[in-house]
């Protein structure tokens, strides 16, 4: 059985997801232009209210398997942290970028 | 019970990695945290691959218990500091089953890997040995452990305090929105449960919010003190959070995990399902 524990975070979705079902979020948290590995992102709903959070990968991606909705991305860094909003309409992939610093 | 015996902090542990009888251990689903990075000292345990019965759905026997902690170089005298990633969650898992097993002196690192690391903490990623021990397990407490029956019994009867995300309360989620949403069973939730995500229990760095906070939110939701109560979630490891903050943090008298929340329940047939908001 699959737990609860963060997937490894990649810019592809796997082989086994159908992005025509799923309402994928998909980004990267920057600093600048650089990448940040390593940041905690979260994703709220449209109340505020925390829903999921993973670890970027080292080219600094991130992925949340949502719904139609208003998200909140958030992540927080050691170097500071940021935040942005995301409108996804339907199911397939909504690209996000969130700055920190 | 007090926070005090049952938490401590990031500055506290970076204090005490060199402490004789003070074993930290890294409790993470995904290993590789820990292979990349852990702090100093600490041994890992694996949450799927060393807690659970490789074949039926359940936790190691007593036996299999005792022989991981003895491999690890964990005696039944060490305090054993338990910390991990996704805001604890399965280091709060772990530290419900060294209590299930009788293990007394286990304690949180507050706030977890994440809160280490946006401390910007040392990491090692240096290989951890410990001397093997001769562990000895004390039989289940099942006093903490809910099992599907006494959940279908406790329907309007108990508190149910369903810990998931509200979305997966309402059955528009069936997961965590970092997984995929595809699954086997029912969308929804046990009827008469209260939803109180287990993320309302930290704060956003992953410490537990303070013991005033905490009285005030599950006194709000509508727990009634006076009763049982049983937690779940997808699969058990949020709803030890939550587990620990009523029982370890607030000293409820009468709280137990139902480790086969969901995913177990949304399966079954004939059960009652509700589904939408309350």
């Amino acid at each position: 059985m699959s737990g609860c524990g963060a997937p490894e975070q990649t810019a592809t979705l796997p082989a086994n997801i159908d992005a025509g079902k799923e309402t994928v979020l998909h980004g990267k948290v920057l600093a600048g232009e650089t990448p940040v590995g390593g940041a905690y992102v979260r994703l709220l709903d449209s109340s505020g209210e925390f829903t999921a959070e993973v670890v970027t990968s080292a080219d600094g991606d991130f992925r949340f398997f949502a719904a139609p909705g208003d998200w909140t991305v958030r992540a927080l860094h050691r170097s500071g942290n940021g935040e942005t909003t995301v409108s996804a309409d339907g199911p397939g992939l909504h690209q996000v970028a969130v700055t920190v610093g | 019970m007090s926070r005090e015996n049952v938490l401590v902090s990031a500055q506290w542990a970076e204090e005490n990695l060199e402490t004789p009888g003070v074993v930290l251990v890294e409790v993470d689903e995904d290993t590789s945290a820990y292979d990349n990075g852990h702090i100093p000292g600490a041994v890992k345990i694996d949450w799927k691959t060393e807690l659970q019965d490789p074949v039926r759905r359940d936790f190691v026997d007593r036996a299999g218990f005792e022989k991981l902690l003895s491999a690890k170089g964990i005696g039944n005298d060490d305090t054993v500091v338990l910390y991990g990633g996704n805001n604890n969650w399965f280091a709060a898992y772990a530290y419900w089953y060294f209590k299930l097993y009788g293990h007394d002196k286990v304690q949180l690192l507050d706030g977890g890997r994440k809160k280490w690391e946006l401390d910007g903490r040392p990491l090692s990623a240096d290989a951890v040995s410990r001397e093997e021990t001769t562990y000895t397990a004390r039989e289940q407490d099942t006093a903490i452990r809910a099992f599907r029956d006494e959940v279908v019994q406790a329907i309007d009867a108990k508190n149910l305090v369903d810990v998931r995300s509200p979305d997966e309360f309402s059955g528009k989620l069936l997961a965590p929105a970092h997984l995929p949403q595809e699954q086997a069973q029912r969308a929804g939730h046990i009827p008469t449960a209260i939803n109180v995500p287990w993320s309302k229990a930290a704060n956003e760095d992953g410490t537990f919010r303070s013991d005033e906070e905490l009285r005030e939110l599950y006194k709000e939701a509508g727990i009634d003190e006076s009763k049982a109560t049983i937690a779940y979630c997808r699969i058990g490891e949020r709803s030890s959070h939550t587990w620990f903050a009523l029982h370890e943090l607030l000293g409820h008298s009468d709280v137990k995990n139902y480790d086969g929340s969901w995913t177990e329940y949304g399966s079954l047939v004939g059960v009652p399902v509700e589904v939408g908001a309350h």
